[in-house]
């Protein structure tokens, strides 16, 4: 099944008509077994990955059939009847509203503000902390960042528990006094979904990582004219560092944006639901409205394919940034 | 930084004299040098003590008590809980449901995205397209597949039924989600379908770190597609594959969002996974002590595993 490797010997290597001139005894039969590899290949890679699309093609074609036609039996890839009620009543308005979600809307706005927000944090905090650790010296450099690196270890459901309570703890929040009793401080708010994400050891590992690339001289330079820690890493650091911090902007906005189990402990009002978590939540509570959760669930896949198919190269870099190259 | 600024300021450092050991005052200089530093680590590490470290010691005080939020009284139970954990039936049931996920999961996903990735890494026209469809799974909201998939298995009008009835593969529509036997299989279906994209992305990043004149020499030594395969390829994405199933394990056993949604951990607990017997602990039955165990006894299934994934990228990084 597996065809040849490398047919031809086609990557190119940098060194001219050298592979030409060497000797290849079995040259002359070689377009053909290509043509049959290739042949081969598309045989197994095309029906799979039709395969792989169409539970999606299926979403999008229900999203736009009326609730009736998506039971016909046998199943309509085409609607017959197109229609965009699913995503008017699915947003709330319409005839038949109130059989939608009324905040859905919302919950978009809400994935947005906080998917944006950590990436825009993290971004900043992770390399702040791993500019640190990769290119300064100071006393307890070393334990801190041994410190940071042993916490990665630890399942993300151990602090879960307790991180539950410390935001249900905060004072002077959420009808909290000062001792942190009496109200439910960060549950159920912006805060509490956005700054628990708001750093992450493994960003800045794999900032520090990326940082550690760049020459000193360049910002012995920088200090030599003069210029503050703070503008070296705003002017010097950061615009080296552009295509770590886009590939892990990505990752972490679409970690933030998929997000799920703890969007589903912290919020408890309808008003604060992310995208996912209201979508899994109307899934539970109307287990009939299919057209209405078709339509919710392409809005809610529509951002992370844009950002994915926008940065695809970006995205595969990334991927070989973070450290899983062979 | 500026440090010709900073030197004459830790003059005034040791007024207390000979008092302070000479190493002390040297670290107490440089820490004052360096405190722009510690201005850059602080917004991090503040959070990072809180949301980390303060609460991985809570974690661990909580493990001692009988603590839930609907009760005032949280009563110190010193190690009744790891007890209580050691004997738990519904918990062991739960371990053995996520080994049962994982031993489904893990392997296919990652033998699917090598097949998919030796595919793909060749020259074929469209490959960037095809590459793209597979990994479409991979950037769409969990909630979103775990949605669809719960559609395609419905036992009524799902497409699975309707396509094996047609085919006479079956007579009569299967519960996929609700048969004790059907459900964990139909959840790893799904995950495998939803994983794939990863391991072949992650592969293809490893093929295209084989060196090409491996190959090349091999050809000239009279070594067949499948010898190259064997002796270069495979072994030259060790690493790579060790990666993905230390990821793919811990992964597997946090499964979680696709038991909510398409499960709910039944039918009679035949999908209760660890995480969602957390879960279930914690937010449902309030046993917040009872839980962090848990969570605990998580933590030490994977340690191994997490060991083997630090020492990678600590490897990495040296």
């Amino acid at each position: 099944m597996i065809p040849d490797l490398r047919p031809g010997g086609s990557p190119p290597n940098g060194l001219g008509g050298e592979p030409r001139s060497r000797p290849a005894p079995r040259r002359p039969r070689r377009p053909q077994r290509r043509h049959l590899g290739m042949a081969a290949a598309y045989l197994v890679l095309v029906p799979g990955a039709v395969l792989f699309v169409a539970p999606f093609a299926w979403m999008v074609s229900a999203s736009l059939q009326h609730l009736g036609d998506m039971f016909s039996w046998p199943p309509q890839w085409l609607p017959r009847h197109a229609t965009l009620d699913g995503y008017r009543t699915f947003l709330g308005i319409g005839p038949d509203a109130s059989r939608g979600a009324q905040d859905a809307g919302r919950w978009f706005l809400n994935s947005v503000f906080v998917a944006t927000s950590v990436t825009v944090l993290q971004l900043f905090f992770n390399s702040l902390a791993a500019y640190v650790f990769a290119k300064r010296r100071f006393p307890g450099r070393d334990g801190i960042f041994l410190l940071f690196l042993g916490t990665m270890m630890v399942p993300g459901q151990v602090t879960l528990i307790p991180n539950y309570l410390v935001l249900k703890h905060i004072p002077l929040f959420g009808g909290n006094n000062l001792l942190g009793v009496g109200g439910h401080g960060w549950l159920d708010s912006y805060y509490g979904l956005i700054l628990p994400g708001a750093v992450s050891a493994f960003g800045i590992f794999l900032m520090r990582q990326y940082m550690r690339s760049i020459p000193d001289e360049l910002l012995d330079a920088a200090r030599i004219d003069g210029a503050s820690e703070l503008r070296i890493f705003l002017q010097v650091v950061l615009p080296l560092c552009t295509p770590a911090l886009a590939a892990m902007g990505i990752f972490t906005f679409i970690y933030a944006w998929e997000d799920f189990f703890w969007p589903l402990i912290i919020v408890s009002s309808p008003e604060h639901y992310t995208a996912p978590l209201g979508l899994a939540l109307f899934v539970v509570k109307n287990r009939t409205a299919w057209d209405v959760l078709m339509a919710g669930s392409v809005i809610a896949t529509l951002p992370m394919v844009a950002v994915f198919l926008l940065f695809q190269r970006r995205f595969i870099q990334g991927i070989a940034l973070t450290g899983l190259k062979g | 930084m500026a440090q010709s600024r900073a030197e004459p300021r830790s003059a005034h450092v040791p007024l207390r004299g000979a008092a302070v050991p000479q190493a002390l005052r040297r670290t107490l200089r440089a820490m004052r040098r360096e405190w722009s530093a510690y201005l850059f680590l602080a917004p991090g590490l503040l959070l990072f003590s809180v949301f980390t470290l303060f609460a991985l010691g809570f974690a661990l005080y909580l493990t001692f008590h009988q603590w839930s939020i609907i009760e005032p009284d949280k009563a110190f139970v010193g190690l009744q809980n790891y007890r209580d954990m050691a004997t738990d039936t519904d918990f062991r049931n739960s371990v053995l449901n996520t080994a049962y996920f994982t031993g489904g999961s893990v392997p296919f996903t990652m033998l699917i995205g090598l097949a998919l990735a030796l595919l793909l890494n060749q020259p074929l026209p469209g490959r960037g397209l095809l590459r793209t469809m597979y990994f479409l799974p991979a950037v769409t909201p969990f909630v979103v597949l775990s949605i669809i998939w719960k559609w395609l298995y419905n036992g009524d009008f799902g497409l699975f039924n309707y396509y094996l009835l047609k085919a006479h593969v079956i007579d009569k529509p299967l519960l996929f989600l609700s048969d004790k036997h059907l459900a964990m299989p139909s959840v790893i279906l799904m995950t495998v379908w939803s994983g794939v994209g990863f391991s072949m992305i992650v592969y293809l990043a490893g093929l295209q770190g084989i060196p090409a004149e491996l190959y090349d020499a091999a050809k000239v030594d009279g070594a067949g597609a499948l010898a190259r395969l064997r002796y270069i390829t495979i072994p030259l994405l060790a690493p790579t594959t060790l990666f993905l199933l230390v990821m793919g394990i811990i992964g597997s056993f946090q499964v979680f969002t696709q038991i909510f949604v398409m499960t709910s951990g039944g039918p009679v607990d035949r999908t209760t996974t660890v995480v969602y017997y957390i879960y279930q602990a914690a937010f449902q039955n309030y046993e917040m002590g009872y839980a962090s165990t848990l969570a605990f006894g998580l933590f030490a299934m994977l340690f191994v595993f997490t060991v083997i994934q630090l020492s990678l990228y600590r490897r990495e990084d040296s």
